[in-house]
């Protein structure tokens, strides 16, 4: 039985406590007449049965689905013959596979051991049995619900404070997925980062400067002990986001004045949406772009000019980042220039100043912390970008500070490390978790300043 | 006294005119730079976009091959009996090949034969099963027919290929070229519209990939995404702009979602990794997850913009409410939300774009397979569009870059409906009060 086919009927269901509840909340009162003896509107006492029953079906299936298949691959592993139970987890993860694989269809029955076929009808018939077991339940909580408060209506009973209390509920519960997602991205990254550090002290993940997180199949490889030293990636990130930097600010903020203190008005609808275009443009398109136009085109030059240009240098990721990144900062610093009172400007005319003057010791001092601050936004983005580097920017952690060689980066590190097949038992895969840590405490810092700069700063005006 | 001042004063003046000319000077740099920054701006639009055009419209056309084709009897059935099994089973190969050495008999050494084969695509034998497989009386007959080319006989018809260069620098040879240039010249070469284009999966021959696929995950993972983003944001929205208490609790939930607006995506992908793939066993590369991971992103984006819809929306509309004996849960429901609702949408919209553009995350939980299927349901193997671009383009076929490139087309096509849908939807509905 498919889950959706059980949701369809819980909502059935709910559907017909709701004209139930609405029915017996006019038979009390003796039909349409006696209504205004009802504390509330008779549909509120069918939307009340109808969450009764509903909701609390639709919590057990979700419940049930959530845990089931843990349940379903330990009962597998139990049936299989002896010794599968003391197999090392990986060896248990690749029969567990082959299993699943059988299960989906993917495999032919008779390409595979017997013993995983045999585990697999049995996983099939378990799941089968634990879905027509959800089915069962859920549908007997919803009767259970409905007719509970089905029975209890009364023309006394307050069915719109409590349909409203519960809606609220439910608004809050909504509200709060933010704070889950959180825990949940803090969670989840520091427990696999806790694991990291377990096996690479963090001293030398954050201090070390050789990184290659490739580890050793066979103890005599050559060059594959796996170090974890993570300051090339930092000082990639920070050379790339630099350069992003340099190209974006003033531009963006060059194009912000102009707009905003200059441009005439018909100048301006054109051209703002045009420069904020950038900003809707997928990132994956920027790093094409980054790999096949950029790139080779700076090479090229390189060459002209007798340079060498990796093909995957910091320039061209950087560059391509600026690009990506001036709408941003453009649309924040107009933002906070069109926030600087107009009597500030009418001061500075009125003493004689040109409207250079008036921007640069004026309008400019006064915007400038709301500016800092979107520029510090802007340098979070920069630092979390991943397909631009990933696509151009390089995978060897060199420690340089030359913008013309290939640097590579946090982002491009995590993606590399995770893109695959991951075992979560070695460093290699759980050292993107502790890169994700970084990342994620960077730019919380980051933007935390950030927000405050801009909030303190648009306060002041206000 | 008042000759002090007149000459204090013709001072001044003075030297505001000998600064003027030099003052005026500056105030003209800085308008230039500010012309300069916004002719940058401008022209990195243009740049950018001319050169995905300019690289991605020819992958809109595909090269055909017109071969005599006969469907000879002792190859594709010799049992004679027509049984739909060994129709099936055949080797349609085997057919292109004979059409091939027909068409260019003098071929005859095992290695120039090779490269002679590798004229047609082998989608071209699908084209003749399926023919054969509609129509079984074909057996026996001849037939002059349209088949996909080889993507390297593509490139060098679409003139991708330089024929200047020497031979050993170019991945087609000469003798290959002179075929091509043969089959031209009797007219049995042919750019038809690629069609195949938007409704194929991926694959391994460029000239038989398509974005069929990669668009169908995307919708199925937008799918998810808003049926879960949308409900919930605008819930949480509802709960802080008219419900919310002044409390640490809503302080803290505010806080959150700012910051949560700006961690960086492939965090988000971290998570989905390692809780929903890792602690919940949900299906790898499934539109299922990714479209979870999907709404966790773009929460914050719709709850910040429906929030300043139910902000636009005048207090006198709730007083009125109020005063009429409505509850506030009333209130909202029946006449707050109803009036802020196109603003919620222009917001939900915009956050699906978003959502469609992003590639970060959902490689982090498998969408980057190599996925010839199209997907059929919410649990089957998929990959996006952005993912499909990023496949593409490291993928090192030459005729790989225009269909990145043709792909990026597709996908900026749907960002630009849904962005105009979302100026439309604000055009149309925004109220001034």
């Amino acid at each position: 039985m498919q889950t959706s086919t059980i949701v369809i009927a819980i909502l059935v269901l709910g559907t017909i406590a709701y004209r139930l509840g609405r029915r017996r909340s006019l038979a009390v009162v003796g039909g349409p007449r006696g209504i205004s003896q009802l504390h509330s509107l008779p549909g509120y006492y069918g939307l009340l049965t109808a969450v009764w029953c509903a909701l609390p079906a639709l919590g057990v299936l979700g419940a049930w689905h959530l845990l089931d298949q843990r349940v379903i691959v330990e009962a597998v592993l139990a049936h299989m013959p002896g010794g599968v139970q003391a197999l090392p987890a990986d060896q248990q993860g690749l029969l567990l596979n082959d299993i699943k694989n059988v299960v989906q269809g993917n495999v032919a029955a008779g390409d595979v051991a017997p013993a995983v076929v045999a585990a697999a009808r049995e996983w099939q018939r378990l799941d089968t049995l634990s879905r027509i077991a959800a089915a069962v339940l859920a549908i007997c909580v919803g009767l259970f619900g409905g007719t509970l408060v089905w029975r209890r209506i009364t023309p006394q009973l307050r069915a719109r404070n409590k349909v409203e209390w519960i809606v609220e509920l439910n608004l809050l519960l909504c509200s709060m997925i933010a704070i889950l997602t959180t825990i949940g991205i803090v969670v989840s990254v520091l427990y696999e980062a806790l694991q990291f550090f377990r096996m690479v002290p963090v001293t030398e993940f954050l201090f070390g400067t050789k990184w290659s997180p490739q580890m050793a199949i066979r103890a005599d490889q050559v060059g594959s002990s796996g170090a974890f030293g993570a300051v090339p990636l930092f000082t990639g990130t920070l050379l790339i986001s630099l350069i992003a930097m340099v190209i974006a600010v003033p531009v963006g903020l060059f194009s912000a004045i102009y707009l905003a203190e200059y441009a005439h008005r018909r100048v301006r609808t054109v051209a703002k949406p045009l420069i904020e275009v950038l900003a809707g443009v997928p990132t994956v398109v920027y790093g094409f772009f980054a790999a096949l136009t950029i790139g080779p085109m700076l090479r090229a030059l390189g060459q002209s000019l007798g340079l060498t240009v990796a093909s995957e240098s910091a320039l061209a990721a950087g560059l391509v980042m600026g690009i990506m990144i001036i709408p941003f900062v453009s649309s924040l610093a107009d933002d906070m220039i069109t926030a600087v009172p107009q009597s500030l400007r009418d001061g500075a005319y009125a003493l004689g100043a040109t409207r250079s003057e008036t921007i640069r010791q004026v309008v400019l001092p006064a915007a400038l912390p709301g500016i800092a601050g979107g520029v510090l936004l802007a340098v979070s983005r920069a630092i979390g970008e991943t397909m631009i580097v990933v696509m151009a920017a390089g995978l060897s952690a060199n420690l340089t500070a030359n913008p013309l060689q290939a640097v590579t980066t946090v982002t491009v590190q995590v993606v590399t490390l995770l893109v695959g097949d991951q075992e979560f038992n070695s460093p290699k895969t759980l050292a993107a978790f502790a890169l994700g840590l970084v990342l994620f405490v960077a730019t919380l810092l980051l933007n935390i300043v950030a927000l405050q700069i801009v909030r303190r700063y648009r306060e002041q005006y206000e | 006294m008042s000759d002090a001042s007149a000459v204090r004063a013709r001072t001044t003046q003075q030297k505001v005119a000998a600064t003027l000319r030099r003052r005026y000077r500056a105030e003209r740099r800085f308008r230039a730079l500010g012309v300069a920054a916004v002719a940058v701006g401008i022209l990195f639009v243009v740049f950018l976009f001319w050169t995905i055009i300019a690289r991605g419209y020819t992958a809109f056309a595909q090269t055909y091959i017109q071969l005599d084709v006969s469907y000879s009897a002792e190859e594709l059935d010799p049992s004679g009996n027509r049984a739909r099994e060994d129709l099936e089973g055949a080797n349609y190969q085997a057919l292109i090949k004979a059409a091939l050495r027909e068409e260019f008999p003098e071929v005859t050494e095992r290695a120039e034969l090779r490269k002679l084969y590798a004229l047609a695509s082998s989608a071209a034998e699908l084209t003749l099963r399926e023919r054969v497989l509609s129509d079984p009386q074909r057996i026996g007959q001849h037939e002059r027919i349209w088949l996909l080319a080889k993507d390297q006989v593509d490139m060098l018809v679409k003139g991708q290929v330089d024929r200047s260069l020497p031979e050993a620098q170019r991945n087609i040879d000469d003798q290959t070229i002179g075929w091509i240039d043969r089959l031209i010249a009797a007219h049995q070469v042919e750019k038809r519209f690629n069609a195949r284009f938007f409704t194929a999966g991926d694959s391994r021959e460029p000239e038989q990939a398509g974005v069929g696929g990669a668009i169908a995950g995307s919708f199925l993972t937008l799918v998810i995404t808003l049926l879960l983003s949308f409900p919930i944001g605008v819930a949480a929205a509802i709960y802080l702009e008219e419900f919310a208490p002044q409390n640490r609790l809503t302080d803290l939930i505010e806080v959150n979602i700012n910051n949560l607006a700006a961690v960086p995506s492939i965090v988000f992908g971290l998570l989905g990794l390692a809780m929903f793939i890792q602690f919940f066993g949900l299906p790898r590369s499934a539109p299922l997850v990714g479209g979870l991971v999907l709404t966790l992103m773009t929460l914050p984006t719709i709850i910040i913009t429906s929030r300043a819809a139910l902000k636009a929306v005048p207090p006198s509309i709730r007083e009125a409410a109020l005063g009429m004996g409505a509850s506030a849960v009333q209130t909202v429901m029946h006449h707050v939300l109803p009036m802020a609702i196109p603003g919620m949408l222009t917001g939900a919209i915009i956050g699906m774009a978003r959502a469609l553009g992003e590639s970060a995350p959902l490689l982090m939980i498998g969408m980057v397979a190599f996925i010839v299927d199209i997907p059929k349901g919410f649990t089957s193997a998929a990959t996006v569009l952005p993912v499909q671009v990023y496949l593409w383009a490291s993928s090192p076929e030459r005729a790989f870059v225009e269909r990145t490139s043709a792909a990026i087309m597709v996908l900026l096509a749907f960002l630009l409906i849904m962005n105009a849908a979302a100026v439309l939807l604000r055009s149309r509905f925004e109220r001034r009060w």
